[in-house]
């Protein structure tokens, strides 16, 4: 065990340290502070006098055991690769598989489903313009789209991620084609992505699909399903990385993701689910920005405040249940769209974030996401630096390989802080939902995204090929925003026609039936009821505008 | 910022039209506008063309900004058209945000005043607000029309 004292005469620490001081000071003393995107002032050398060895075994641990600061499993990725989940979103069902197939071929290992910003809307294809279907996403909207989107991919053994906020009518049209295929329940898994309603609502606005008591009520009843019928399926990812896309510094992200867990999980206690039943399937989604060593504290920081609080707050003794398991894209609020090339090289540093940062799971941007969807190109290089730095770059060799850093250790000890501190002023508030209730987080985010904006303004951040390093754009690629091919949503409306056409209308009307009374009923649960609307033929738009007719509409929480 | 002594400041309706609901870059211009002295009206997302109109009269603004992300910069054309057929062609119409190169001469066809691409500085959109609304702000001024309060 390493010494909580500096090694050697203390007064020979001293004189070295006071003489290294000196010499720094006559060069760059007055060199103005350096801050890192969280307001954390960062040294220019950390050494033993930052962090104390001797509080190895309170505040690290080994990996797999509290407060797993080093990570949640003993091998880490020695034992196990992060699972590679690269987004795809495009246009119509048979594009999304033809580009899935290629995924897979590349060597991606799990499917990831992202859907058509109409369908976030929680509207049909007929109901929204045409000339905006499937620019951001698949088009899915009934069991037959689905079948389509997983045309020859077993959903036995492939996990399969969905971007699928409440109601969740995407697992429910999975779990309607795995009723169709006739593959079992519990074989299937996967992670309702993007199941985290409060940070829809927070940064996407998420207020016209349903109101947020409705969406609070249905992701209870989501998770009660889940444990009971679908034990293979995540039900909650909670989301961080909205809010640090809309703005949030990494630390009050952190803060904002766990306040939201508490809240989540403290809900479905309440419901009457026991901690043990549901956390250990909780999950979650962070941004991975390009301040490097910032990120991996995040991480390190995120990963021991879960193991207490579920621990000590939620009364959690399954050590599963204290597993901070997350997923983590590379921020496409860093891509650029002046010199995307450039973005390559980002990725590739926040991807290394995340990785020594102890992630489950990983999503690499494609150069040219600053533009929109990935081009079939792009999204091959993502798929490619994940690989190389999965089998190339031995960063697998070792677990947890940043730890014991003066700076690293130092760092994570302050990043604790950070989030502690948003922690307490969302709990000051009555905790996540009456902290986004009354606007306080929308304002926080708010001040942070116009201050960054500042900084890169003024210089103080430099961001390569914007405000540092410019070279005439017409020497660059010139990206558009692939879109899909007017006749491929013209065939998906006639599809939706055809589906409509062709089902039992007595069948669909007596499920909506159900699910209405369902909404009315809290000894009901609702998610059961979106499932069986699903397999009797209805409609995501169908489904979701009963839900809102029973729960409402919410209000807009915006703040400016 | 607010021009010469005859002018009011700018009032600009900052909103986002389609189905996309980031705001990040709606919200920084919003804020920016605002501290340089502008009056803002500002919506949530995913506004209908005819709110938009509706709003951008009965408010009588100046400029709309509209924040596109994903794609949403293809309706623009139809709402410039219903701004023009509400008798409101003299407001300023611009786009911020993801916009393909290949789109902005349409868009500037269409009658969009300015697309401002991601890079653009801030002080440099609040400037070419101020210059788009300088006559609108004048006239009013000079005509003692302006309604706002």
């Amino acid at each position: 065990m390493d010494s909580p004292r500096p090694a050697g005469p203390a007064d020979a620490f001293q004189t070295a340290e006071t003489c290294w001081q000196k010499e720094y000071d006559a060069r760059l003393g007055a060199a103005r502070p350096v801050r890192n995107r969280s307001g954390i002032e960062v040294k220019a050398l950390y050494t033993p006098r930052d962090w104390d060895g001797a509080r190895y075994l309170d505040a690290l641990g080994f990996p797999g055991q509290p407060p797993n600061t080093r990570g949640i499993y003993p091998t880490m990725h020695r034992g196990r690769a992060w699972t590679q989940r690269q987004l795809i979103g495009l246009g119509s069902p048979e594009d999304y598989n033809q580009r899935l197939h290629e995924i897979l071929a590349a060597g991606g290992t799990a499917v990831q489903l992202v859907p058509c910003n109409s369908v976030f809307r929680g509207l049909d294809a007929d109901q929204v313009d045409p000339v905006l279907l499937g620019t951001c996403g698949v088009v899915v909207n009934t069991v037959e789209d689905m079948e389509a989107c997983l045309r020859g991919v077993p959903l036995e053994g492939v996990s399969v991620s969905l971007n699928d906020p409440s109601p969740f009518t995407l697992l429910a049209m999975l779990l309607a084609l795995a009723r169709r295929r006739g593959v079992a329940r519990a074989a299937i898994t996967g992670t309702s992505n993007q199941s985290d309603y409060i940070s829809h609502f927070v940064a996407n606005h998420m207020f016209f699909r349903l109101s947020l008591p409705g969406a609070r009520r249905i992701l209870a009843d989501h998770v009660a399903f889940a444990t009971r019928a679908v034990p293979g399926w995540n039900p909650v990812s909670v989301v961080g990385q909205h809010m640090q896309q809309a703005g949030a510094t990494p630390a009050q992200t952190m803060a904002f993701t766990l306040s939201t867990a508490i809240q989540y999980a403290e809900d479905c206690i309440v419901r009457g689910l026991a901690p043990d039943a549901f956390l250990p399937r909780m999950t979650f989604f962070f941004d991975i920005s390009i301040s490097f060593f910032e990120e991996v504290a995040k991480f390190r920081a995120g990963r021991r405040l879960w193991s207490r609080i579920t621990r000590e707050r939620l009364g959690a003794c399954d050590p599963r249940s204290w597993r901070f398991k997350f997923h983590g894209q590379t921020s496409g609020v860093d891509l650029t769209r002046q010199q995307p090339l450039n973005n390559v090289a980002r990725a590739t540093v926040q991807a290394m974030a995340g990785i020594f940062g102890g992630l489950q799971s990983l999503h690499t941007d494609a150069y040219d996401e600053a533009f929109g969807t990935p081009t079939a190109e792009a999204a091959r290089v993502a798929v490619s630096t994940q690989n190389i730095l999965r089998e190339e770059a031995h960063l697998t060799d070792v677990i947890d390989p940043l730890g014991g850093s003066y700076y690293v250790e130092r760092l994570t000890d302050q990043m604790e802080e950070e989030i502690g501190r948003t922690m307490a002023q969302v709990e000051a508030a009555g905790g996540m939902y009456a902290a986004v209730e009354s606007g306080l987080v929308q304002k926080l985010i708010g001040e942070s995204a116009l201050a960054f904006q500042l900084q890169v303004e003024s210089g103080e951040q430099t961001v390569v090929g914007v405000n540092a390093y410019p070279v005439q754009e017409a020497s660059g690629p010139r990206l558009g925003q692939p879109r899909p091919d007017p006749t491929a949503i013209d065939t998906q409306l006639a599809r939706l026609r055809a589906f409509k056409t062709a089902r039992s209308g007595a069948a669909v009307t007596t499920a909506l039936d159900a699910l209405a009374a369902a909404a009315q009923d809290p000894g009901q649960n609702v998610f059961e009821r979106v499932v069986g609307a699903a397999e009797a033929g209805a409609t995501h738009g169908e489904i979701v505008a009963v839900l809102r007719r029973e729960m409402g509409s919410g209000e807009p929480l915006v703040a400016v | 910022m607010s021009g010469g002594a005859d002018r009011r400041p700018a009032k600009v309706l900052v909103t986002k039209i389609g189905l996309d609901g980031h705001d990040r870059g709606s919200r920084i211009v919003a804020a920016s506008l605002r501290d340089a002295g502008m009056e803002i009206v500002y919506t949530p997302p995913w506004q209908e063309i005819p709110t938009v109109v509706k709003l951008a009269v009965e408010e009588d603004v100046d400029v709309v900004g509209i924040s596109s992300l994903a794609s949403d910069h293809l309706l623009v054309p139809g709402l410039v058209a219903a701004l023009r057929r509400a008798g409101a062609e003299d407001v300023a119409v611009v786009v911020g945000g993801i916009v393909p190169h290949e789109d902005e001469a349409a868009l500037l066809a269409a009658g969009v005043a300015e697309v401002f691409h991601p890079g653009r500085p801030l002080a440099d959109i609040v400037a070419t607000i101020d210059r788009l609304s300088a006559g609108r702000r004048t006239a009013a001024a000079r005509h003692g029309g302006a309604s706002h309060g």
